[in-house]
Order: structure tokens, then C-alpha cells, then sequence
């Protein structure tokens, strides 16, 4: 390593919180340079000695993070305003000081570590799912056509991180909205062959307060989804599908 | 969760596609009309004008029309949007994309034209209704107005903001019933309203220039009992 990257330090904003009920403040890091570092990197730093920008002894910064390799959707955070994968947010291609803060949209446990726990719940109540149980065997579902089976590969590439809801303006502490990656698991499990038998009750519940009608179409979730799925495609093609079960219950089809 | 504690209130899914539906029958069609009306005073003058003002009125159950085609439409569309309106957390400046734009000037356009209709109609329509002036004086009134500078800004503002917000809606309309699903369709929708939103607010400007016209000052009843013969 060279003198000058030796020399070198990240400069870190962290918006920090000591628990729920407690008020963010804001602490500054500065940690050594070292090349191809990501965000978590420079945590872990901080963690091995946590000492504040002014020298002061601190409590290491709490994150969560698993997979390191943008698949577990747990160490999402905003990161100079934008919300993504700290796993992914390489040091070299930030603009610093770097600013961290939790997705507040969540409720946050402490630091940027924050609750996802709605997002389980919302997949839960739109049954994100394939029912295959029964009291016998009942044999190999229907094929899915290949062509089909592509585009719902796309969907499938969700793991519930929340970026999307981070950045929806119509999910907040006044709404009730699930937000856009239920709504897109819904069309997922509906468009496959054996989930769709169950795709009207899918429906009824995204028909419901807090469902599909949420959505304000500012599309910031395409924007901001770090698997790039069509989450708004899948918005308006759930808008399809209710508009059609709409009027087919209407007209008692 | 929230929403299961709300049996008693009507399921917001259709109390919001019905905003919705609102927004473009009956209220979109009746902005257009409205924009073809006072276009006629600009094409035809205010003979044009008055004629269609006159026709306008001829219509079978005209007040009926206007209770159900247009008030009760407008209340519910505008103190339910309203609610719409301030439930969002608007943030532009982290995410700086077009539509996110768009969706919050739909939210301020809203607004602004709530006021501004509320306004302008309970200068004219609620006038005539109190007996205060005529069908047949409004073109008269609505030039005095707009001789002032600053009511003539003002009457800009509004039809400019109802001119977005109804083309803006017809977007979000095609995409919240499901007509366009894939962005290319979306896409093409967007240049689609935008070029109706500069078309429209044009008319409505030469419109209200029009009235502006030295023409449009002295009463116009004269005018009218020779329509009617």
C-alpha cells in the first residue's frame, strides 16, 4: 500500500438511535483507507474500534447483514439518501462524507438496524404461497409454459429488503399501503400454474385497505429496486386483474 | 394491522376507484366541454360564445346535469382527494425521477384547482343561483374580472393546474384500471397527455384572452333575447 492511501481517511455521518423510543442523533467516523472497501467493511471497522471522529470512545455501530452478496435483503440502509444494500455500496464509488442512516420508513430497533417484520406480515396476509397440501397425493401440477416461467423468474428475484417501500412516498405512518413487493409476490404466485387456482382470493385481499389501491403511481420502487424488477408492471397488471374480478363480481360471472 | 379494525368504513379499494372513475366521467369530460365552450369565445367571439352558453343551458334537465354530472362528482372527488393529497410523504429531492414529479404536482395541482374551481364557481354559477346576476351577464362579469391583471394571473394558474392535474389523472387513470400494464405503454401515454395538457392549456388561455376583448364588456342580455328570438 502506498503512503497516500495509507494516509487517507472515509469520512462516515451515521444517523444513529440507541433504541425504539429514543430520539436519532448523528456521529461522525473516520477510519483508515483501504482499497475496494464496502459500506459493511467500514462498519466493521468501526466496530473493531469504536472511537468517534472527535476521538471520543463510542458503541460500535449496530447493522445487520448476511449474504454479503445483495440476495438477503437484510443489510439495507439509506446511504447518501438513497436506500440499497450496504453489501454493494462499495466506499470507492461514494461521495463523502458518506451518509448512513436507518429506513425509517421501519421501525428502528437501534442504529440502521430496522424491522422488516410488516413486509412478512403483508406476504403472509396476501398468501405469498402454493398451496400443494392435501389428505392424498395429488400428483404433478400443470407445466409452465417457458415463456411465462421468464418473466415470473424476474418477480422471484425479491428478497423482501424494502427498498421499495423505503421509497414509495404513499408508505408511511399515515397509510396503511403494503407497499410494492407484495403486491408484485402476488402476481408472482398468482401467474404460476398451480397459485393461480387460488388468484381470486389473492385479489380480494390486495382489494382491500392497505392493498393495491395505495399505489400513487410515483414509480420511485422501479427506480430503486436493486433486482431491477418490473414492480410497476406488476402494479398495473395487478390493476388489470382486479379491474376485470371488479367487474365480474358486479356482474355475478 | 390497521385495515382489519375498519370493517365499518367503506373498503378504501373502492372508495378510491371511484375517485378515480370520477375524475374522468363525469369530471374530465366536463372540463373538456367546459374548454370548448369558452373556446368558441375566442374562435367565434362572443356571439359564439353566447350561443353555446345558450345551448348549453337548453339541455334537458340541465340543473339535474348539473347536480349529478358535475357538484356532487366535484365534492366527492375533491375532499377525497384531498385526503389522498396530504397522506403522501413527498420526496423529490432523493429521488429526483420524472414521474415522482408528476406525482407530486398531481397532488399540488389538486389542490390548487379544488380552491381555484371552489372559487371561480362560487363567483359565477352560485351567483346566478342567488339571483345575483344572469346566465346571460356572465361573459360581461367574467371580463371584468379578468381586466384585472392580478385576477387574470390568477384565472392562469387555475386552468393551467386543472389542465395538468386532469391530463396527469388521465395517466394515472390508464394505469389504475389496468389499461396500460408495460412501461413502453406507459411511456407513450405520458408523451400522449402531456402533448393534451400543452393543447389544452393553450385553448384555455386564447380562451381567457378572449374575454379580455372590449366586445365581452357591456351586458350581453341584449345579445341573448335576439338568440332566443
Amino acid at each position: 500500500m502506498s503512503t497516500e492511501t495509507q494516509n487517507k481517511a472515509i469520512k462516515f455521518v451515521v444517523t444513529r438511535q440507541e433504541d425504539q423510543s429514543s430520539k436519532p442523533y448523528k456521529e461522525e467516523f473516520e477510519i483508515p483507507y483501504r482499497p475496494n472497501m464496502n459500506v459493511i467493511g467500514a462498519l466493521m471497522e468501526v466496530q473493531r474500534n469504536p472511537v468517534n471522529a472527535q476521538g471520543e470512545q463510542t458503541t460500535p455501530v449496530c447493522w445487520e447483514s448476511n449474504c454479503l452478496e445483495e440476495v438477503c435483503g437484510a443489510c439495507s440502509m439509506v446511504i447518501n439518501g438513497k436506500p440499497r444494500q450496504a453489501c454493494t455500496a462499495l466506499v470507492d464509488k461514494l461521495e463523502q462524507p458518506i451518509r448512513i442512516e436507518p429506513m425509517s420508513t421501519f421501525p428502528v430497533v437501534r442504529d440502521v438496524v430496522i424491522d422488516r417484520g410488516r413486509m412478512f406480515e403483508s406476504l403472509k396476509r396476501v398468501k405469498a404461497w402454493i398451496p400443494i397440501d392435501g389428505t392424498y397425493d395429488l400428483g404433478p401440477g400443470p407445466r409452465m409454459a417457458e415463456s411465462k416461467r421468464q418473466w415470473a423468474y424476474e418477480l422471484s428475484k425479491c428478497m423482501t429488503c424494502g427498498v421499495c417501500l423505503e421509497a414509495c412516498p404513499n408508505v408511511n405512518e399515515k397509510t396503511d399501503f403494503m407497499g410494492p413487493a407484495p403486491l408484485s409476490q402476488v402476481r408472482l404466485f398468482n401467474a404460476h400454474p398451480t397459485g393461480e387456482m387460488n388468484q381470486e382470493e389473492r385479489l380480494d385481499t390486495i382489494m382491500q385497505d392497505g392493498g393495491l389501491e395505495g399505489c400513487g403511481n410515483s414509480q420511485n420502487c422501479v427506480m430503486s429496486c436493486p433486482k431491477g424488477i418490473p414492480l410497476t408492471t406488476s402494479i398495473a397488471a395487478l390493476n388489470k386483474d382486479t379491474t376485470k374480478q371488479l367487474f365480474r363480481k358486479w356482474l355475478g360471472m | 394491522m390497521k385495515g382489519e379494525h375498519s370493517y365499518m368504513k367503506l373498503n378504501s379499494f373502492y372508495s378510491r376507484k371511484l375517485h378515480s372513475l370520477l375524475g374522468v366521467i363525469p369530471l374530465g369530460l366536463f372540463l373538456v366541454e367546459h374548454m370548448l365552450t369558452n373556446y368558441e369565445a375566442f374562435s367565434a367571439g362572443k356571439e359564439g360564445f353566447i350561443e353555446q352558453v345558450v345551448w348549453l343551458n337548453s339541455l334537458p334537465l340541465v340543473l339535474f346535469l348539473e347536480i349529478f354530472g358535475i357538484w356532487l362528482p366535484l365534492l366527492y372527488h375533491g375532499v377525497y382527494g384531498l385526503y389522498i393529497a396530504f397522506q403522501a410523504k413527498h420526496n423529490v429531492n432523493n429521488y429526483g425521477y420524472v414521474r415522482n414529479h408528476m406525482f407530486m404536482w398531481q397532488r399540488i395541482t389538486g389542490v390548487i384547482t379544488l380552491i381555484f374551481v371552489v372559487w371561480h364557481f362560487s363567483d359565477t354559477r352560485l351567483q346566478v343561483a342567488l339571483g345575483n346576476i344572469g346566465h346571460e351577464d356572465l361573459a360581461a362579469h367574467m371580463h371584468n374580472t379578468l381586466s384585472s391583471p392580478i385576477w387574470f394571473a390568477l384565472y392562469i394558474v387555475g386552468i393551467i393546474a386543472a389542465s395538468f392535474h386532469f391530463s396527469n389523472g388521465m395517466w394515472s387513470f390508464l394505469v389504475s384500471w389496468g389499461i396500460t400494464v408495460g412501461p413502453r405503454a406507459q411511456r407513450v401515454s405520458s408523451y400522449i397527455w402531456m402533448g393534451v395538457f400543452v393543447i389544452l392549456s393553450v385553448l384555455f388561455v386564447l380562451a381567457l384572452t378572449a374575454f379580455t376583448d372590449e366586445s365581452f364588456a357591456f351586458s350581453t342580455l341584449e345579445s341573448v333575447q335576439n338568440q332566443l328570438g
